[in-house]
């Protein structure tokens, strides 16, 4: 296909102010990370420090329980998306496989519950972990989340595809239905199971609404809600340190992304699929 | 397939079954029930009837939520939508830099909604901000993006459309894969110039991707939160005071339980109305 020239120049001119609109905000997180204060009174818009310096971070290691944030989160992420994938597989199984009466009521229950977002739910959600005394626990943050609808209907799908016949076999061979499920299937579904893991990791990684209803206590707060409080608790002009917390909060999630961009992807993609 | 023990699948599926009958079945109708009550989570629950929705819609409270997240919404979709088939259409070619844009892109939507928040908190601060420097620099006077009314909810658009372009991105490419490139090359030697290439070729075979990402756009647009909390707190004036902000400052700020609840009701009826909507779109996909 012939180009003329001024078009391609327009492509360069556009393709450049992308790179700019989408890649300028994070060096500029990272360049006033590395300001000293001074800098940032004085010159706030100047673009590259000119004393860097790892100060800011330094300040943020020491006034915020940063070890005990990290900790939080990654378990609670974790366990989410484990206990999804868990839960998901037999429940998923049983919806696809096997002949039962009342299945179309379950199958049916679990594609309302798309339908409730935990924006709906969380005032009575909150008001019962309170009486069972599971507010600011790591329970309390991981239980709702406990059951994913997608990812149940997401591995439904997937088992579909799974002929009879294999499984059928592994009955004859003796086979329970545990071993089918967690050690015959799982290795089938692979691709759709990390997909749904890392998604289900990075968006609770991120959350930020449920740990902010269910934790008032640094011991149980979640990275996203310790940094969003460095920024209320009275920083000012000190914006070194909450670009120095945005770094910490968005390095991990944007290293899971660069190292599985692809399963991301795909989970976008399903998650079209799924509705 | 028969299961081999008639309890078989009821046991495989409890697990599940309980999980969403704590918390999805029973906190619904505890929802409902809680509205038509007045309670502060300390003194007894008192039944009051309808006065909860009463005084919502009284007040013009609910009205004006409603508009306000409507607003937000509709401008967050329509810019997240024009950007991201505009990127789409830029960025559909082979090339490793041209992969590297498109991931730039995506990471948005991959990383925290209040990383952004923050990030754009300090871009859009009306002192010391960059935003503000650049304006005065070319002799502009800066707006205070944050603290007027009326342009605080522009600035929230404007973050949440950075945000989730990604989205409208992906899924406008992977729209595109599914216009047959014979067709484009037939046009054009029929002498079709490259804008009646797209409006005749790719857009009509990119309608049921349109829908589909509007419906689901918006849908997750009128659950905004975040970076409400973080950039406005629902401010200047309740300019940008959207449903589930709304809510959790009738159940936080001031403690009403009652009213909270009266106000989730409608918001729960609302996301029904836009996922009916959103059925409605998904099966006129599946007939294309």
């Amino acid at each position: 296909m012939s180009r003329s020239p001024s078009i391609a120049w327009w492509r360069h001119g556009l393709l450049l102010l992308v790179a700019l609109v989408w890649l300028f905000p994070y060096l500029w997180m990272g360049l006033t990370s590395l300001k000293p204060l001074a800098e940032i009174v004085v010159q706030p818009a100047a673009l590259w420090p000119r004393h860097p310096t790892f100060a800011a971070y330094r300040e943020v290691y020491d006034t915020l329980p940063l070890a005990r944030y990290f900790l939080n989160t990654s378990l609670m992420a974790f366990g989410i998306a484990a206990l999804q994938l868990l839960l998901a597989l037999p429940a998923g199984y049983a919806l696809a496989k096997l002949r039962f009466a009342g299945k179309r009521w379950a199958f049916g229950l679990v594609v309302a519950t798309l339908l409730v977002p935990v924006q709906v739910r969380f005032v009575p959600v909150f008001a019962l972990l309170a009486k069972l005394g599971l507010v600011n626990t790591l329970t309390g943050l991981i239980l709702p989340f406990g059951v994913s609808a997608l990812g149940t209907f997401l591995i439904r799908q997937a088992l579909l595809n799974v002929p009879d016949a294999q499984i059928e076999a592994a009955r004859v061979d003796g086979a329970s239905e545990l071993y089918i499920i967690y050690r015959l299937l799982t290795p089938l579904l692979r691709p759709t199971l990390v997909s749904l893991f890392l998604f289900s990791f990075v968006s609770h990684w991120n959350d930020y609404f449920w740990p902010l209803v269910l934790t008032t206590d640094d011991h149980a707060r979640t990275l996203p809600l310790g940094i969003a409080l460095l920024r209320e608790q009275g920083t000012g002009v000190r914006w070194h340190l909450v670009m120095a917390g945005n770094v910490i909060l968005s390095l991990p999630a944007l290293a899971v992304f660069s190292l599985a961009q692809r399963h991301l992807l795909r989970a976008v993609s399903l998650r079209g699929f799924g509705g | 397939m028969k299961p081999s023990r008639r309890s078989d699948p009821w046991w495989l599926l409890s697990p599940t079954l309980l999980l969403l009958f704590v918390f999805f079945v029973f906190p619904l109708g505890v929802l409902f029930k809680d509205s038509f009550y007045a309670w502060d989570l300390i003194t007894p629950a008192r039944y009051v009837g309808l006065a909860n929705y009463r005084a919502l819609s009284r007040s013009g409270e609910l009205w004006h939520t409603f508009l306000t997240t409507l607003s937000l919404s509709t401008l967050i979709v329509i810019g997240s939508m024009v950007a991201g088939l505009a990127l789409a259409l830029l960025l559909d070619r082979p090339g490793r830099w041209i992969a590297f844009l498109r991931g730039a892109v995506f990471s948005a939507y991959v990383v925290s909604w209040v990383s952004v928040a923050l990030l754009f908190l300090w871009m859009l601060d009306a002192d010391a901000g960059i935003f503000a420097h650049l304006l005065r620099a070319i002799g502009v006077d800066s707006p205070n993006f944050l603290g007027d009314p009326r342009c605080a909810p522009w600035a929230v658009a404007g973050i949440s459309i950075w945000k989730i372009t990604g989205y409208a991105l992906v899924l406008f490419l992977a729209g595109l894969q599914d216009v047959p490139p014979s067709v484009l090359e037939a046009a054009e030697l029929d002498g079709a110039s490259s804008r009646q290439r797209f409006l005749t070729v790719t857009w009509p075979l990119l309608r049921p991707t349109t829908l589909f990402v509007a419906t689901t756009s918006l849908i997750a647009s009128f659950q905004l939160f975040d970076v409400v909390r973080v950039v406005t707190q629902g401010g200047p004036v309740r300019s940008t005071t959207v449903f589930v902000y709304a809510i959790y400052e009738q159940l936080f700020l001031d403690l009403r339980v009652g009213r909270a609840s009266a106000e989730a009701v409608v918001f729960f009826l609302v996301l029904l109305a836009l996922t009916a909507l959103n059925f409605a779109v998904f099966r006129e996909k599946e007939a294309v």
